[in-house]
């Protein structure tokens, strides 16, 4: 279907959609995340580029993520998940070392536990005891060389959790919703598929851990086709640039924050210091004088590419086909499809799991996509209310 | 490789697209492990259990490359019968001196030779450092050697190694290393099956490899297995180290080392080396065959670069104003020294050892006895602040108002703010221009020596002293420009490249090297980088207008050659082994070696020259001796002399071990430095007592975020924030063992010191089924210390000083220690939980454990 002009859902060309008569081709990234090695170089390389403040010095506990989350203070946010998954092509890393459970169901609850400050937001839940003493069933107890007796020094819900030695099936799943990842084997608490939905480590089952595969992502905000944020904005800071990207100018931003809750991925925040929003230029600073935008240019290994957004598309399809025929099923692109919510992503990505595994929205949708249908409805509302208000006059007059 | 040199692992990334494997071994799962094809987790310290299994499995199944071994190796060559093997003295060789706890080597000369070693006793070698000077070329030997073609002698070295390593088989690299049998059997094959006449492997390593008790021989297991696939010399091939930071290959080469001279000419000895003549034939032993016969060519221009007009053949070129060795004045020695009021003064150059270095607080105690400390970094690091902030002085050891050590902190250029050049592991030189001015007062090293010696050489003016000509006949003339006289980094290196005295004309080989005072060279090595007085390091053609080789992109050191030794890369009548593989070969009818690299041969030296008998220098290499810099003209499968601990590689334990060595009576390596100093102290291994009183194991390297000992990251705000804590991983099997929360504090303890750390639970780390047992091990980031904006406590804090004997490099990579839930008690009484450990362990500092493991019993040995 052939969008109308101006639409605010379905295919578009978005430079030329809000008036650029002679726009470039519209340009983006693709982020291949099957060849990311998470060195940052792209977050540091955005920060000094584009003179971003410090975002906290806090140790998160998140695998290798001290970032947390894509922020003002933050455009680019690596990502990094750590699951007990198989990892398709490769031999599973951890086949044959002895990680079957630990000495003693109390120090595994113990084990378990986090400290309450977690620096995240919204943060780990605590620890899960429960799961922990499962773990310490079930394995030989003489990693010292004396067997010790399960429950020693613990006690109380988490001894009366802990098994024996009865058959892994038995464990109790009361961890989380019923969701399991097909690979999990079904032993121990189940993967959620979440970052940070439990701690690294906790996802053990009592038969031990061989598969294990480490993700690794760079987020950016996504520069959607049809971008809520810049629809939402009443001073006109957020604007469509000629290469297609979305860009907050911060002299005219005036804090109001209609951006941040319209964002359907959470990207645009607002700066606590100054209250203005700020978020990824994608360098149009850069782009201006044909330049490759700084995460890109820092990025060693070509995870994160930068391009024509069109034949960035078929660069990533291709790559898709090449991961199939290797063994990589699970690679899926993300926001590279015109028709979905927001019309197609600027910036795409390569995943090897679900979207949420990485923190994105499975299925985004434009937050202004129902304006229109809302407008007329508010529009009729408002009619038969007219009309409601003229038939009492006219009623009453008769 | 992607934790520590990502820029480089984009090429890993890029062969992996084009569908190679790859491997990965490590103690713990890191970001390299997370895009190889196959993780193999590897208790520390076990690398030549491994790497012997791989030798084992070629010899075992004959999946060497027959030919190149049989044409360019030793392996035909027959040793001496009076070498006796590890096999046969339960982990030591022949010749084993345990007075000195060092090797004679006579018999482990190839056959003929027993008497011609003169190695005597390899102690004061191994306390110089010897076996630093064979980076450039092997060590003496006789060039007439006895062969075996049919490799059946029982003495060749083709059957010694394969008895040497006979018992490393698969299920002992699975009790020694933890791995299982199958992934080792994958690496073996895959690493076997990529190598030949068709296809070649690149062996990399890091220099964690060298921080161990046995790292020199680390290397030699994996030249072992390089030279018996046939991948050295050929493109693809090759061992690789990627170094620690810019340039380390640089200072090797023109080194600041205490032992080197530039270009490997060793720094001569007060007893060994009185004259010129002796210490010129101590290199180039007359009668061997390569190109060392010409050293004298090589000290003698390097003496006229010194010392210019005063340097003349009558007075053998100023020879007596080098300083000499005496001893070990390496960094662990000297240390010691300090902390002794031996030494009295102490620059310290873009080096931060109260945080990088081994058993910090040593580090720490030396530095705060001292009359004087120069500090030149770019940010104020721990080194120059261990007096007020350091971790001594809350245990009451460093009293800031009574440390005598006057430190003066001098800021420096970072490498974007001044000129010069990096050299990079495949000796690639490449020139970098100045980017922006240094801040304030910050200044390049060239500018302060450059300086500190002007102003020393004003200072001593008229001075008749005799000692005090070594300084004021140096050449000291370089030119200056800009406001702060900032001396000409191109001068430098024109001098490195050397010149010819009369004409000022830069060289352009190390060919035309005089000894009769005519040429004054830097660094023989060197010379041609400023060939035709143009910088050849600054050459920045694109590769994409040029072919694959890239010989116009900077420049590598020998004569441009981009591959060491490529005569091997064509067969022995000089053609190339596979069109695949095509590099350097010989053109019959232009009668000379020709190909993509500059042929590391004599150009018109026919593959079919066989010397004549007595031949020596470059005359006694033969047309198919691809390895020139070798006595003997051949790869080293077995090398007769020059390393200290072994002709071949054998698995001891590490120093620190919870493990009895599965293979040998010898527990760790017997010919290992050790530093009997109050300061310092061993946890015992087995089969001492007390051993399970350290029961884990403990690792440390790097993580991306930050660089070595953090003074160029911790310092950064961007990168600072990516990793802001210093934290421990274990595995969630240790932390339920120990009781360890994720993100709670935890204590670690070594005899040394005891640190504590953030926890983090990751099932990266796994524990290993290791001889029947099951072994923890935990992992440290070494970056932390207490300066910076995030700041934590120092993981080299807990280690003690064991070294290699060959380099006098520490074993710290691996150690074991304690491992504590909560944070670790503080003031004296941080003092007393390490003497309480101590106590319990059986430790007395200052007195190490006997070196020869004198237990007798053969319990958990693999005799059969």
């Amino acid at each position: 279907m052939i969008p109308d002009p101006n639409s605010l859902y379905g295919p578009l060309d978005p430079a030329p959609d809000a008036g650029w008569s002679t726009a470039p081709p519209r340009m983006g990234f693709f982020t291949d995340t099957s060849v990311c090695i998470g060195c940052k170089a792209c977050e540091v390389a955005c920060k000094e580029w584009n003179g971003v403040p410090g975002s906290g010095l806090d140790l998160l506990g998140m695998s290798y993520d001290n970032t947390g989350a894509l922020t003002a203070n933050s455009w680019r946010h690596v990502a990094f998940i750590e699951q007990p998954r198989p990892a398709g092509h490769r031999t599973p890393p951890f086949a044959g070392t002895p990680t079957d459970g630990p000495v003693s169901a109390a120090s595994a609850a113990v084990a378990a536990g986090t400290s309450g400050r977690t620096g995240t937001d919204p943060g780990l839940p605590t620890g899960a005891p429960s799961a922990a003493a499962r773990m310490a069933t079930g394995g030989p107890a003489d990693v010292l060389g004396a067997p010790i007796a399960a429950g020693r020094g613990g006690g109380g819900p988490i001894a009366a959790v802990a098994r024996d030695n009865g058959p892994v099936a038995a464990a109790p799943r009361d961890i989380g919703p019923a969701t399991a990842d097909p690979g999990d084997g079904g032993s121990g608490p189940q993967f959620l598929g979440m970052p940070g939905a439990q701690p690294p480590g906790r996802g053990s089952g009592a038969e031990g851990r061989t598969d294990f595969r480490w993700l690794m992502m760079s987020d950016v905000c996504k520069h959607c086709t049809h971008a809520a944020c810049l629809d939402v904005c009443p001073t006109g800071s957020l604007f469509r640039t000629e290469f297609g990207t979305v860009v907050v100018q911060e002299d005219i931003c005036n804090g109001c924050g209609y951006c941040i809750s319209a964002c359907p991925y959470g990207v645009i925040d607002q700066r606590k210091d100054d209250g203005r929003a700020w978020k990824c230029t994608l360098c149009y600073d850069r782009l201006g004088v044909g330049m490759t935008p700084a995460c890109a240019q820092a990025c060693p290994t070509e995870s994160i590419q930068y391009g024509e957004l069109e034949e960035l598309r078929e660069r990533a399809a291709a790559r898709v086909a090449t991961l199939h025929e290797r063994g990589v099923p699970e690679a899926r692109l993300y926001g590279h499809d015109p028709n979905d919510g927001v019309g197609g992503d600027g910036a795409f990505f390569l995943l090897l799991d679900e979207p949420e595994v990485y923190g994105l929205p499975p299925d985004p949708v434009v937050t202004t996509r129902d304006l229109p249908k809302m407008w007329k409805r508010a529009g009729l509302a408002a009619l038969a209310m007219a009309a409601a208000t003229v038939a009492a006059f006219v009623g009453g007059s008769s | 490789m992607a934790e520590a040199h990502p820029v480089g692992f984009q090429w890993v990334m890029e062969a992996k697209r084009r569908g190679a494997k790859v491997f990965h071994v490590d103690p713990r799962f890191t970001r390299t492990s997370a895009v190889a094809d196959s993780y193999l987790p590897i208790r520390a310290g076990t690398d030549i259990a491994l790497l012997g299994g791989v030798v084992r499995y070629i010899l075992d199944n004959e999946l060497d490359f027959r030919e190149y071994v049989l044409s360019y190796t030793n392996a035909a060559t027959i040793v001496s019968e009076q070498f006796a093997d590890t096999e046969d003295g339960d982990g030591f060789f022949s010749g084993f001196d345990p007075e000195t706890g060092s090797y004679v080597q006579d018999s482990w000369q190839y056959e003929g030779h027993e008497d011609s070693s003169g190695s005597g006793h390899t102690a004061k070698e191994r306390d110089t450092a010897a076996g630093l000077r064979h980076e450039s070329h092997g060590a003496e030997v006789g060039g007439q050697t006895r062969r075996d073609e049919t490799l059946q002698h029982p003495r060749c070295v083709y059957q010694i190694l394969k008895r040497h390593f006979a018992r490393y088989t698969p299920e002992m690299v699975e009790r020694v290393c933890g791995i299982p049998q199958e992934k080792f059997l994958e690496l073996a094959e895959a690493w076997t099956r990529n190598s030949g006449r068709e296809r070649t492997g690149m062996l990399i390593y890091s220099v964690g490899w060298t921080q161990h008790s046995v790292g020199v021989q680390y290397i030699r297991t994996g030249a072992i297995i390089q030279l018996l696939l046939g991948n050295m010399g050929r493109p693809g091939g090759g061992v690789m180290a990627l170094r620690g930071h810019a340039s380390i290959q640089g200072s090797t080469d023109i080194p600041t080392l205490f032992n080197l001279l530039p270009g490997y000419l060793p720094m001569p000895h007060h007893a060994d080396h009185p004259t010129f003549d002796e210490w010129v034939d101590s290199i180039r032993h007359p009668g061997q065959k390569g190109f060392w016969g010409n050293a004298r060519s090589f000290a003698a221009s390097l003496l006229k670069a010194y010392w210019g007009d005063a340097a003349t053949p009558e007075n053998d070129y100023c020879y007596g104003y080098l300083p000499r060795m005496t001893g070990d004045h390496g960094t662990y020695q000297q240390v010691l020294n300090m902390i002794d009021g031996k030494i009295k003064g102490y620059f310290l150059l873009g080096q931060n050892p109260a945080v990088g270095s081994a058993h910090g607080r040593a580090q720490r105690l030396g530095m705060a006895n001292l009359d004087w400390l120069v500090v030149r970094d770019l940010f104020m690091i721990e080194s120059a602040t261990f007096w007020q902030n350091g971790p001594e002085v809350a245990t009451g050891e460093i009293v800031p108002e009574e440390c005598r050590t006057e430190v003066f902190f001098l800021p420096a250029a970072s490498h974007v703010e001044k000129e010069g050049s990096f050299t990079q592991t495949q000796r690639l030189l490449q020139w970098r221009e100045k980017a922006v001015e240094p801040p304030g007062d910050a200044r390049s090293e060239l500018w302060f020596f450059y300086h500190l010696g002007r102003k020393l050489r004003e200072k001593l003016a008229g001075s008749g002293l005799p000692r005090d000509r070594a300084l004021l006949d140096l050449t000291w003339d370089y030119p200056t420009h800009g406001p702060h006289a900032e001396p000409s980094a191109e001068s430098v290196l024109r001098e490195i490249n050397g010149y010819d005295v009369s004409t000022g004309r830069p060289l352009s080989s190390f060919g035309e090297a005089r000894a009769d005072g005519s040429t004054a060279i830097g660094c023989w090595i060197y010379t041609g980088v400023y060939a035709d007085g143009v910088n050849q390091a600054a050459r920045r053609k694109s590769r994409h207008e040029q072919d694959w080789v890239a010989a116009e992109w900077g420049w590598a050191w020998p004569a441009n050659r981009r591959i060491l030794y490529n005569r091997a890369s064509a067969d022995p009548d000089g053609n190339p082994w596979s069109e695949r593989k095509r590099y350097v070969w010989w053109d019959p009818d232009k009668g000379e070696w020709t190909g993509y690299d500059v042929p590391d041969f004599e150009k018109t030296k026919p593959p079919s020259y066989r010397p004549p008998h007595g031949a020596s220098g470059t005359e006694g290499i033969a047309g198919d001796d691809p390895f020139i810099m070798q006595g003997d003209g051949k790869g080293w499968l077995y090398a007769p002399s020059g390393v200290l601990d072994g002709p071949l590689p054998t698995h001891y334990e590490p120093v620190e071990s919870p493990v009895r060595n599965p293979l040998y009576r010898q527990q760790a390596n017997p010919t290992r430095k050790t530093y009997a100093h109050p300061v310092n102290s061993v946890n015992p291994s087995p089969p001492e007592e007390h051993s399970q009183v350290f029961p884990y194991v403990f690792t440390v390297s790097r993580l991306t975020e930050h660089h070595t000992a953090g003074g160029m990251s911790r310092t950064v705000r961007p990168l600072a924030e990516l990793q802001p804590e210093m934290f421990v991983e274990v595995s969630p099997e240790l932390a339920a063992e120990r009781g360890l929360a994720h993100l709670d504090w935890a204590h670690l303890v070594s005899g040394r010191a005891v640190i504590e750390a953030k926890v983090l639970v990751t099932d990266r780390l796994t524990p290993l089924r290791v001889d029947g047992r099951i072994i923890h091990q935990v992992w440290l980031p070494y970056h932390f210390g207490f300066e910076g904006l995030v700041t934590g406590d120092s993981a080299n804090d807990l280690f003690g000083i064991s070294l290699d004997p060959n380099v006098l490099i520490q074993e710290s990579k691996v150690g074991t220690c304690d491992v504590r839930p909560g944070r670790r008690p503080t003031g004296t009484a941080l003092l007393d939980l390490v003497a309480e450990y101590q106590r319990r362990a059986g430790i007395i500092p200052g007195r190490n454990a006997p070196v020869v493991t004198t237990d007798s019993d053969g319990e958990g040995r693999g005799d059969s």
